[in-house]
């Protein structure tokens, strides 16, 4: 899967490639969702967070710059760094403490800046010329 | 009967002072002061170091101010949730060293329920009534039953109505905040112009969801160049989408309550969506036609503030609603279960 692009014309196309995506998981992994706006990024997260078990809402963390969820297999915390100002913030978020034992979804991965862990999975959402949306998945160290 | 009231919950710190006659004695938010020397300028926005370093010379100049010394107050409030942990302890552990201090009690005040009883801080409202809370980081439905007893009727599943427009005005180039911007950029935009969605339009339940409009804005600007006219027949668009889905549930909420037999005693609108005049037109016109009236609290008092914190402490100290001092911050804490 990683190195390649895939459609996602709909909303079913998003979750079905969380669902393929979810049972390669692990706590530690960290996975960058990098893309302007409205290009599909909380809505991918939902999905995956959705496919790994969690029935309740997931909403937009913008406001409130991270949301977590226990599942049975490790906790899954979704940031949104929209709203950061530097990278020293993270340290109010509890970021080092939480990235080793979690999933960690990270929207707007750049404002982390050096602070973003070497090993990642990074998962590149746009929209082509004609409005289609798709999504590059490729992993860091290649 | 004099509260101070402490909210640290988010981005700004607040301070307030409120007695139960509503008399609001002084209201302080930090990040309104950056100008002034004492506060060292600009604060950071999410940082709990920033809450810590501010809050104490906020509250001293708070009671300053207000010409009020500790020996005048009868409790002290904090917002205990929801929010971001640091900040939330930051303000509960403040409010409960001057609870210990003083001797005076503790009152641990659920941060959206100091949105939701603001009303009745500005008018005279009865229980119960309906209320929507409308921010960059809530949309939410309640029918406010008493201190402490609210129903969620409806939430949003993805994005807050403020939070539609602010990345609507981002991706417009308007800035922040979103709100003013967009409705700014309205007036002489086309609201037919552009054929946006109405998430959850006619759909049961009273639940909101805007990530999808935001998408459509997206594609519909994809590989165009933003005159103005563009930017204002979208904004124009998009105020639209988002006033009639709005406006769709909480018709949803009006039609459960009279399934039920329910009548509130007025149509309540607290948050930032409040201050936008469209939005404001159509959701008083929902009201009227419900013979309700429609009330929406001052901006300063809807945006996260020490006042509102102060005064839900009121409401509870008067019906002896005092919290231990062992009382937890917690980051998550839906307001159904505010009355534990």
């Amino acid at each position: 899967m990683t190195g390649s692009s895939v459609p996602l014309p709909d909303l079913d196309a998003t979750r079905a490639l969380a669902a393929r995506l979810a049972p390669q998981l692990k706590a530690g992994d960290f996975l960058a969702l990098i893309g302007e706006l409205g290009t599909g990024k909380t809505t991918f997260a939902r999905a995956l967070i959705g496919a790994l078990g969690v029935t309740d809402p997931v909403p937009s963390p913008t406001f409130t710059l991270m949301q977590s969820y226990e599942t049975p297999a490790f906790p899954i915390v979704h940031f949104d760094l929209y709203r950061l100002k530097t990278p020293d913030e993270l340290d109010e978020l509890g970021w080092e403490d939480i990235l080793p034992d979690s999933l960690t979804l990270v929207e707007w991965p750049e404002r982390a800046g050096t602070r973003l862990p070497p090993h990642r999975l990074t998962l590149h959402f746009a929209l082509s010329p004609e409005g289609i949306r798709f999504c590059q998945i490729y992993r860091t160290p290649p | 009967m004099l509260i101070l009231g402490l909210e640290t919950s988010c981005d700004d710190t607040g301070v307030g002072l409120v007695d139960a006659d509503k008399r609001i004695y002084a209201n302080l938010v930090a990040s309104q002061l950056e100008a002034h020397r004492p506060y060292g300028g600009v604060v950071p926005e999410i940082a709990a170091r920033a809450h810590l370093d501010v809050l104490d010379s906020l509250i001293t100049e708070a009671m300053h101010r207000a010409r009020i010394g500790w020996g005048d107050l009868a409790g002290v409030a904090a917002t205990t949730g929801p929010g971001l942990i640091g900040g939330v302890m930051v303000g509960a552990m403040m409010g409960k060293a001057i609870a210990a201090a003083r001797k005076i009690p503790f009152l641990a005040v659920n941060h959206l329920e100091a949105h939701a009883l603001t009303v009745r801080l500005t008018d005279s409202v009865a229980f119960p009534y309906l209320l929507l809370l409308a921010s960059g980081g809530h949309c939410q439905l309640l029918l406010a039953k008493g201190v402490g007893s609210y129903r969620l009727l409806g939430q949003t599943i993805d994005d807050a109505a403020g939070e539609c427009f602010d990345k609507g005005a981002k991706m417009l180039g308007l800035g922040y905040p979103g709100g003013p911007l967009i409705e700014q950029a309205a007036a002489s935009g086309n609201p037919t112009a552009f054929a946006l969605p109405r998430p959850m339009l006619g759909r049961a339940g009273c639940d909101f969801s805007f990530s999808g409009l935001k998408t459509s804005v997206r594609v519909l600007l994809q590989g165009r160049t933003l005159t103005p006219d563009l930017v204002a027949d979208m904004a124009a668009s998009l105020q639209q989408a988002i006033a009639d889905s709005l406006a769709d549930r909480v018709v949803q909420a009006f039609k459960i309550l009279e399934a039920e037999a329910i009548q509130p005693t007025a149509f309540v609108v607290a948050g930032g969506v409040a201050a936008n005049q469209a939005l404001r037109t159509r959701l008083t016109q929902l009201a009227t036609a419900h013979a309700l009236p429609f009330l929406a609290p001052p901006l300063d008092l809807c945006t996260d503030n020490g006042a509102m914190v102060a005064w839900a402490g009121v409401e509870k100290l008067r019906l002896g609603l005092v919290d231990p001092l062992d009382t937890s911050a917690r980051p998550r804490w839906p307001l159904q279960q505010t009355a534990l």
